[in-house]
């Protein structure tokens, strides 16, 4: 079984779709016009860039190469990660977790799938590592994202709780516990609402891909049984390590709640 | 019981304050809006950043582990804050003794915190800070947003703890027949300096 390759007249055929929807957002004022056009075309750009690089390494698949895009991945990621947050830690701060949570969740978890469940030869074989590496980071970077959210915002709304429980003497990390778990919880409802309604409400869009690469199904499937599970698995993680690196700046070394290192984004 | 001791006590653009409060002692500190005055009792209960030398009995607050100082020098903030459902999953241990002496029913422990009202609740966040033992009291407008038999019950019971523990007080007030009636010391914090002024 074959694939049906496209041609640029069938990429062309999508891109009018798009242009239908920018009338639309003109004709009913949604200032959402730039936006769309802008990201339409990074979509371009960007894909068409990956798939040269992705092209090139695979002609030629050095570890150095792989090692330099996930590097570039991760730098995006940990940026993106903390992007849209309303609150920020000031100097930095954001990043730094971010990016620390993510090397050791994604790349921890994407280097023991390479080696011990998928067994690639050579274990970063770029062909499964970097598809791999990118599910796992985009996840991860999403839930991370989420909790630190959640975290900061709360802070910033019941500092006058946290400071009240200080003052009846429960430490920094007793005061922050609640908005701690509930902050962990959100950032990891996503991927477990995701293997809730796998296949049901939602067919991956690694599965689809393979399924339309003409992989049988059951193939498909059972890889797609793998992800989820590292998916899940290194988003816990990297949320849990972000989210008590984030709850522990929030207090300084007398266990006092500093809302000064909180500035808005 | 022991005696609180500030030196060369500075905060944000706030100090540098002096000022020592004895066992079973109650100073009164008042003074306009903005003069920093909740801001003092915070940096004494070490929740914000601050320089100089706060003591009890000579030895000084970082000595202490923070956790172990908020225990002994106990703030009470002017509103008070309450996370759980009911009144007695805010204590760590309930003796219904406490209650009953503050004119309570020992049943109010599972009685809903959105229930109750203003003085009930100013009067049980006293009450939640009173079973920690402070040595210290630091009183921010306790009483400010009570009516007059509320404000009493406040001051009765703050008074007999100050008399039964040789607690050390100071307590921030802008009501001059409170101050009539509590102070032993009356302060004015304004324009950056603690001037005594009774």
């Amino acid at each position: 079984m074959g694939i049906i390759e496209l041609s640029l007249k069938d990429l062309m055929s999508a891109a009018a779709l798009i242009i239908v929807v920018v009338i639309i957002t003109i004709w009913q004022q949604l200032k959402l016009t730039k936006s769309i056009i802008i990201s339409a075309i990074r979509t371009v750009i960007q894909l068409l860039a990956i798939g040269f690089i992705l092209h090139a390494i695979f002609a030629q698949p050095k570890f150095i190469w792989v090692i330099a895009l996930a590097t570039v991945m991760l730098l995006v990621a940990s940026h993106e990660a903390v992007a849209r947050q309303k609150k920020r830690f000031s100097g930095g701060w954001n990043f730094s977790f971010s990016l620390f949570s993510l090397l050791f969740a994604s790349f921890g978890i994407t280097i023991f799938t390479l080696n011990i469940i998928i067994g690639a030869h050579p274990w970063y074989a770029p062909q499964y590592a970097i598809p791999l590496l990118g599910m796992v980071i985009g996840n991860t970077m999403t839930g991370i994202s989420l909790s630190l959210n959640q975290l900061t915002q709360t802070v910033w709304q019941q500092h006058r709780i946290i400071e009240q429980r200080l003052l009846l003497g429960e430490s920094a990390k007793q005061a922050i516990a609640d908005i701690h778990r509930d902050s962990i919880r959100i950032g990891m409802i996503p991927s477990i609402n995701a293997m809730a309604v796998a296949g049901i409400v939602s067919l991956p869009g690694m599965m689809t891909g393979q399924i339309l690469a003409g992989i049988s199904p059951i193939e498909a499937v059972k890889y797609q049984i793998m992800i989820m599970f590292i998916l899940t698995t290194a988003s816990s993680f990297g949320i849990m390590l972000a989210l008590s690196l984030s709850s522990k700046r929030l207090f300084d070394e007398r266990q006092r709640l500093r809302l000064d290192r909180l500035i808005n984004n | 019981m022991a005696k609180l001791s500030i030196s060369k006590l500075s905060f944000l653009q706030f100090g540098p304050f002096d000022l020592t409060v004895q066992p079973n002692e109650c100073v009164v500190i008042s003074g306009p809006s903005g003069a920093g005055k909740s801001l003092l009792l915070r940096a004494i209960a070490d929740l914000d950043p601050q320089q100089g030398i706060i003591s009890l009995d000579g030895k000084n607050n970082f000595l202490f582990s923070p956790i172990e100082w908020r225990k002994k020098v106990g703030l009470l903030p002017a509103e008070s804050e309450w996370w759980y459902e009911t009144v007695g999953e805010h204590f760590r241990h309930i003796e219904s003794t406490w209650f009953t002496q503050l004119g309570f029913d020992p049943a109010i422990a599972k009685r809903a915190i959105n229930g109750l009202s203003t003085g009930e609740r100013q009067r049980l966040a006293l009450l939640r800070l009173l079973t920690n033992k402070p040595a210290i009291l630091l009183l921010d407008e306790a009483t400010a947003n009570l009516d007059s038999e509320n404000t009493q019950r406040m001051e009765a019971l703050i008074s007999a703890y100050k008399q039964q523990q040789q607690a050390a007080i100071i307590w921030v007030s802008h009501d001059i027949q409170q101050i009539a009636r509590i102070a032993d010391k009356h302060f004015m914090l304004r324009n950056n300096s603690l001037t005594q002024v009774s």
